[in-house]
């Protein structure tokens, strides 16, 4: 079938899953698990936040998934086909970063994609320097390009990086802290190219340890700690499930009358109270939730909540519940901070 | 790839030559590889000025009899013997050093700087790749002893007479035959290379530090030419692949002695189906962790 020179890859029916693991398994030698049973599933068109501490096993878990290293038991599925065993035909439609940028410092920006389009079996060397361009462009490198790679600095590093992923329209693209080293108008750049690059109907699997960002660009997530997979779902799926055990969330008030509010908010139910100067912080009992609680007492209501502070001559400056960020679903789901994994 | 038209985009069947010539070009690039080759260059450049000072530019003054590399003695009387005395000169240690450099790097150097994953997932495909990265290493050993034999002529020409070349047989040839036994003679040194080159290639897939798999097939090299010089060893030296390297001088007999050559080529072949079948074993099964 003769290829017509297409610039949006195929969308393949909807329902379809861009990665699929079951059971996917590394150990490394002398035992120790760096993926432990990981069933993955990337939807097909989402954007997909990887989660997890340094060294919970989210870069095993990608180079599994692109081949480069064996997994010990369990298999993949990456755009439908079995990896490694079918890497020479869904490679070409995956673009990847891994692990940071690695160029040929002798080599100019353009040089460098020219022999990464060269190493592509699919790539078309009539088209290659028109490609490179229109990549080069697309990360802002233009006016670098005649640049030796060795000069560049590490944003410009990730941006080539990111345009040897882009070399090709892609099916699927693998990015591995992308805006690592960016400086904060790169981040947003490569944030707007994520949003444009998923509009277009490319799945991005992005990891991550910037949780914002993941809240920002991200349809789905999956949260690894320890080699393990805790949790996957739609981001907002996610936040509701944090929702759901806490009420609204944590309530937050602000009042230069801290003893006294901690002693109404205990009166009526709020626990864990913590105070840190004016801020008086704590858990609204779980009956204050809609649907209402079987409880004899009626649901409480936020606002009642206030009233009362206020009848008890508590002066209130700011009264509310906090969004569960993700950075929340994260640390009650790990039980941790985002630190090293042990 | 049974089901070709099931794929968006085909495989282009030239491809593997695309990433040849993608792989043959950044190679000779490098600012290491030019200065290898200017090593090897400068080599006859030294042995011929210093033939021409040692016999103060006197045709036949080198004399017969003397110790030293071969041909050296034939130089004075004859510049194209320089290029037998460069090539002779640098096959034992400048060209497979500079061969070890270009072949422990292959492999490893792309795994040290992180670029072998990104290669791989182009996918560049591993067999495919080792294939590349040795007959890039292959092509360093030919061009490297045509520099070593194009300066020398060079040298020669430039500071000695030109003329019909006397055989070790003792008959004669024109110089436009002698030109031709020279390249010849390039030709059998590049190919006493293509063991050396595999062998290097192999340690480049055992690491991901590009120094430690040029130093380690250097020292390699330098232990094998140390044990080819022990006579108790006499039984193995016959498997150690420089050990008839300088067979290339039966090219210069009338008519030629095939067998030391013919057991040269066998041996290097040999060389090149081991160590490249363990280094195919090694790479296409290896965790790119780097």
């Amino acid at each position: 079938m003769p290829q017509p020179p297409a610039t949006a890859p195929e969308h393949p029916p909807s329902g379809e899953r861009a990665i699929e693991t079951r059971g996917l398994t590394k150990a490394y030698r002398g035992g120790q698990l760096a993926v432990d049973g990981l069933d993955l599933v990337v939807p097909r068109g989402s954007v997909f936040g990887f989660l997890g501490p340094n060294g919970s096993g989210k870069t095993t878990t990608i180079r599994m998934l692109m081949g480069l290293i064996d997994a010990t038991a369990g298999s993949a599925r990456v755009l439908g086909q079995p990896m490694p065993a079918a890497s020479r035909r869904v490679l070409p439609k995956v673009g990847a970063l891994i692990e940071g940028p690695a160029l040929y410092g002798y080599l100019s920006g353009r040089d460098n994609l020219w022999r990464f389009d060269a190493a592509d079996p699919v790539a078309d060397p009539r088209t290659r320097g028109e490609r490179v361009g229109r990549a080069l462009e697309r990360v802002g490198l233009g006016a670098a390009a005649g640049k030796k790679a060795r000069a560049y600095s590490l944003g410009m590093k990730q941006r080539l990086g990111l345009a040897a992923a882009l070399l090709q329209p892609r099916e699927l693209l693998v990015l591995d802290e992308p805006t690592n080293g960016l400086d904060p108008q790169g981040m947003r750049e490569i944030r707007a190219l994520v949003r444009e690059l998923a509009a277009d109907g490319t799945t991005v699997f992005l990891s991550s340890h910037l949780l914002d960002e993941i809240e920002q660009v991200c349809t789905h997530a999956a949260v690894m700690a320890r080699g393990r997979l805790i949790t996957q779902g739609t981001v907002a799926d996610l936040s509701a499930t944090v929702l759901d055990s806490r009420g609204h969330g944590r309530l937050t008030v602000t009042t230069p009358d801290a003893a006294d509010a901690v002693r109404v908010l205990k009166e009526h139910g709020v626990t864990d109270l913590q105070v840190a100067d004016d801020r008086v912080t704590g858990e609204l009992p779980a009956c204050a939730a809609p649907p209402a609680g079987p409880d004899d007492q009626a649901p409480l209501e936020l606002a009642d909540l206030n009233a009362a502070l206020v009848h008890a001559g508590v002066r209130v400056r700011a009264f509310g519940t906090a969004r569960a960020s993700l950075e929340d679903v994260f640390v009650q789901l790990t039980g941790e901070g985002f630190d090293v994994a042990g | 790839m049974s089901q070709a038209e099931a794929v968006p985009r085909r495989p282009r069947p030239l491809w593997s030559l695309g990433l040849l010539r993608s792989e043959i070009g950044t190679t000779f690039r490098r600012w290491r590889t030019l200065a290898l080759l200017a090593v090897l260059a400068g080599v006859p450049i030294l042995v011929g000025i210093a033939v021409k000072i040692e016999t103060g530019g006197r045709p036949g003054g080198g004399g017969g009899g003397e110790v030293g590399p071969a041909f050296i003695s034939q130089v004075t009387n004859n510049g194209l013997f320089l290029v037998f005395t460069s090539l002779a000169v640098t096959l034992p240690f400048f060209l497979p050093m500079s061969i070890g450099v270009i072949a422990g790097d292959s492999i490893a150097g792309e795994a040290h700087g992180g670029t072998l994953r990104y290669l791989l997932v182009a996918p560049a495909g591993r067999t495919r790749l080792l294939l590349v990265k040795y007959a890039t290493t292959l092509t360093f050993c030919l061009v490297g002893t045509l520099v070593v034999a194009l300066s020398a002529l060079a040298t020669g020409a430039l500071l000695f007479p030109l003329g019909d070349v006397t055989l070790l047989s003792g008959t004669s040839i024109s110089f436009g035959e002698g030109l031709l036994r020279a390249l010849a003679i390039a030709c059998a040194v590049a190919l006493s290379l293509v063991g050396v080159a595999a062998v290097g290639l192999f340690i480049s897939t055992l690491t991901s530090s590009g120094i430690a798999a040029m130093a380690t097939t250097v020292g390699l090299l330098i232990t094998v030419q140390i044990l080819d010089t022990i006579p108790q060893l006499d039984a193995i030296q016959p498997y150690l692949f420089p050990h008839y390297w300088l067979s290339f001088a039966d090219l210069l007999r009338d008519p030629v002695y095939w067998d030391q050559l013919q057991k040269n080529f066998g041996l290097q072949a040999l060389y090149a189906v081991v160590f490249g079948s363990a280094a195919w074993a090694r790479f296409t099964t290896r965790d790119i962790t780097a």
